[in-house]
């Protein structure tokens, strides 16, 4: 009886502390995401005046955004961005994260030293690669004997951040892998190895279709941060890099945009536009993985 | 005579997965090497052709140079205070909010976390420029709260500690209540510390984004002393367009102090990555 009042005491006090307890994260949430969300939706209507005052303009900042090449380079250069970095970074990743999930001494090592440039700012990562990709001086030419303008050349500017998007991702992504690979039983291994099957067959028969759940999610993470990619490109390629608008990505636009040329306006429809964009391939990827993964067992 | 051969594929196996470590293990620390040696080199040096693998001379000059380009004081200051507050925020609120949507019921509980769910999914450039432009309305930009503000809440925080209180037993707090706790004493005496290791992954993980991120301080403070050692890096890549050793010095003197405590808690920074995977 005693009992039952102090649960019932303790159960009615149940929601207030609910609302107590998420209050501030809430709030935030309203007043860092919610607000800003809408506004940047507002934004995207109006034309951007000269002390922070804003003018409704209804849809000329999409016109001109779908009229203007550059968007359209913005567009297909993350594209390209995507293509050249996902599906060899993934496929790099998930051969280190099988090879750290073999028996042999110094994994942890390995394992460590693979996942470095995580904790290294992407500032100081695009650093020192642009510093190996110099032309005349850097290290990359010296040991090729040949003059590659790895960061001035329009053709070769994105497969030169694509190679240090994959360098700086290939450890993060295998530690997901592996945490994948680390949770399929040993038995099926044996059981294939009692009949016969090799390492080779046992990697696609087993190995594959039991990771596929973990590596639909890397992929899905892989490809919404390289549509978002901004960070090391704005470090790689400077304003007077003439082959900047072959490497500017949509977040690149946007920045440039909104913080540099002070379009406001123009720079959320460019950011509205993105997440759209996310939001689709997201979308597909949802689709075509009842193809491919594997939730059984 | 099968067994023989099976053996000696072992041992070929072995050998070509070391193999295959050593040359990725090259691969993924040369760069750091190669930016060490850089920063001890004169500029004449860093230019020569075919260049040399050691400086001749190790001289410091360089970071003397990058100490005295960039307010190198400063910067540490505001990376740690950025990276101090993030993580109280996001632990202490993620903690409350985690525990009260998985296990207290009140209403509308779902529309609330709906929300929580909404913000996880969006990209944060989406908010940003409506974010930038509170603060400068309250004029607040080159503050450290400017650089914390984003952050001050985590809505991937709340769902992953939402999903470690999942994971404890109502019987656990039933027995607390019953022995005397309300509501909060419960939490607080009972249930927070049974989500330590939970917490622990997601104060690494909000520290290394926190410390990498470059776009949100690059535009919430411009002002060199309130700066990230990210941002104020940021400011030198057009500086120094051919003097790479000082570029390298002060890249170093950046990425240091994280890869001191990587070196020491790989294991944590690696589990709490590992662990909160998937953002």
């Amino acid at each position: 009886m005693a009992n039952n009042s102090k649960a019932g005491k303790f159960a009615k006090t149940e929601g207030m502390w609910g609302y107590i307890m998420v209050a501030p994260t809430i709030i935030g949430l309203i007043v860092l995401n919610l607000y800003p969300f809408i506004d940047t939706l507002k934004l995207s209507f109006t034309k951007t005046k000269p002390f922070g005052f804003y003018e409704f303009n209804g849809l000329t900042n999409y016109i001109n955004m779908f009229t203007n090449a550059d968007f359209w380079r913005a567009n297909l250069n993350t594209i390209y961005f995507c293509l050249l970095t996902v599906p060899l970074g993934i496929f790099l990743a998930l051969v280190v994260a099988v090879m750290l999930n073999t028996k042999i001494k110094g994994r942890t090592a390995f394992r460590a030293i693979f996942f470095l440039p995580m904790v290294v700012a992407p500032a100081a990562v695009a650093m020192v690669w642009k510093w190996m990709f110099n032309t005349e001086y850097g290290i990359i030419n010296t040991l090729l004997g040949h003059n590659v303008n790895w960061i001035t050349n329009p053709n070769v500017v994105m497969v030169t951040c694509a190679i240090v998007a994959i360098w700086s991702a290939i450890g993060y992504d295998a530690v997901l892998l592996l945490s994948g690979l680390q949770n399929i039983s040993k038995s099926y291994y044996e059981a294939a190895s009692l009949d016969g099957a090799t390492k080779i067959q046992q990697f696609f028969h087993i190995t594959l279709p039991m990771v596929s759940p973990t590596l639909f999610v890397v992929m899905i993470m892989r490809l919404m941060s390289s549509l978002k990619v901004y960070d090391l490109i704005y470090m790689i390629v400077e304003e007077s890099n003439p082959a900047l608008t072959s490497a500017q990505s949509l977040m690149f636009l946007f920045y440039r945009e909104s913080f540099v040329a002070g379009n406001k306006g123009y720079g959320s429809a460019v950011v509205i536009w993105t997440v759209l964009l996310i939001g689709i391939v997201t979308a597909f990827q949802f689709w075509g993985q009842k193809k491919w993964v594997n939730y059984e067992v | 005579m099968k067994s023989n051969s099976l053996e000696r594929n072992q041992k070929l196996r072995t050998a070509g997965t070391y193999l295959f470590f050593i040359i990725g293990s090259i691969i993924m620390i040369f760069p750091f090497i190669w930016m060490l040696l850089t920063s001890f080199k004169t500029v004449a040096e860093s230019m020569q052709i075919p260049p040399d693998f050691f400086p001749a001379q190790w001289i410091i000059d360089n970071f003397k140079d990058a100490m005295a380009s960039l307010p190198f004081g400063a910067l540490y200051k505001n990376t740690i205070l950025l990276i101090f507050w993030r993580v109280v925020c996001a632990v202490a609120f993620s903690s409350m909010a985690g525990y009260a949507f998985a296990k207290l019921n009140f209403k509308g509980k779902n529309l609330l976390f709906s929300l929580v769910l909404v913000q996880m999914m969006l990209p944060s450039q989406i908010f940003i420029t409506p974010q930038y432009q509170m603060l400068a309305k309250l004029g607040l930009t080159n503050t450290i709260f400017a650089l914390v503000f984003p952050g001050l809440v985590s809505a991937f925080g709340t769902f992953f500690l939402r999903q470690a209180y999942m994971g404890i037993p109502d019987e656990i707090s039933e027995a607390a209540y019953l022995d005397g706790c309300n509501q909060w004493q419960t939490f607080v005496k009972v249930m927070v510390p049974l989500t330590t290791s939970s917490m622990a992954a997601l104060a690494v993980f909000t520290a290394v984004f926190a410390y990498g991120d470059l776009m949100w301080p690059l535009i919430a403070n411009t002002d060199l002393k309130m700066m990230t050692l990210s941002s104020g890096l940021a400011t030198l890549r057009g500086q120094f367009n051919t003097n790479f050793p000082v570029m390298m010095a002060g890249s170093l003197l950046a990425m240091i102090p994280m890869v001191v405590l990587y070196l020491f808690f790989q294991k944590q920074f690696i589990e709490g990555v590992a662990m909160t995977g998937g953002k």
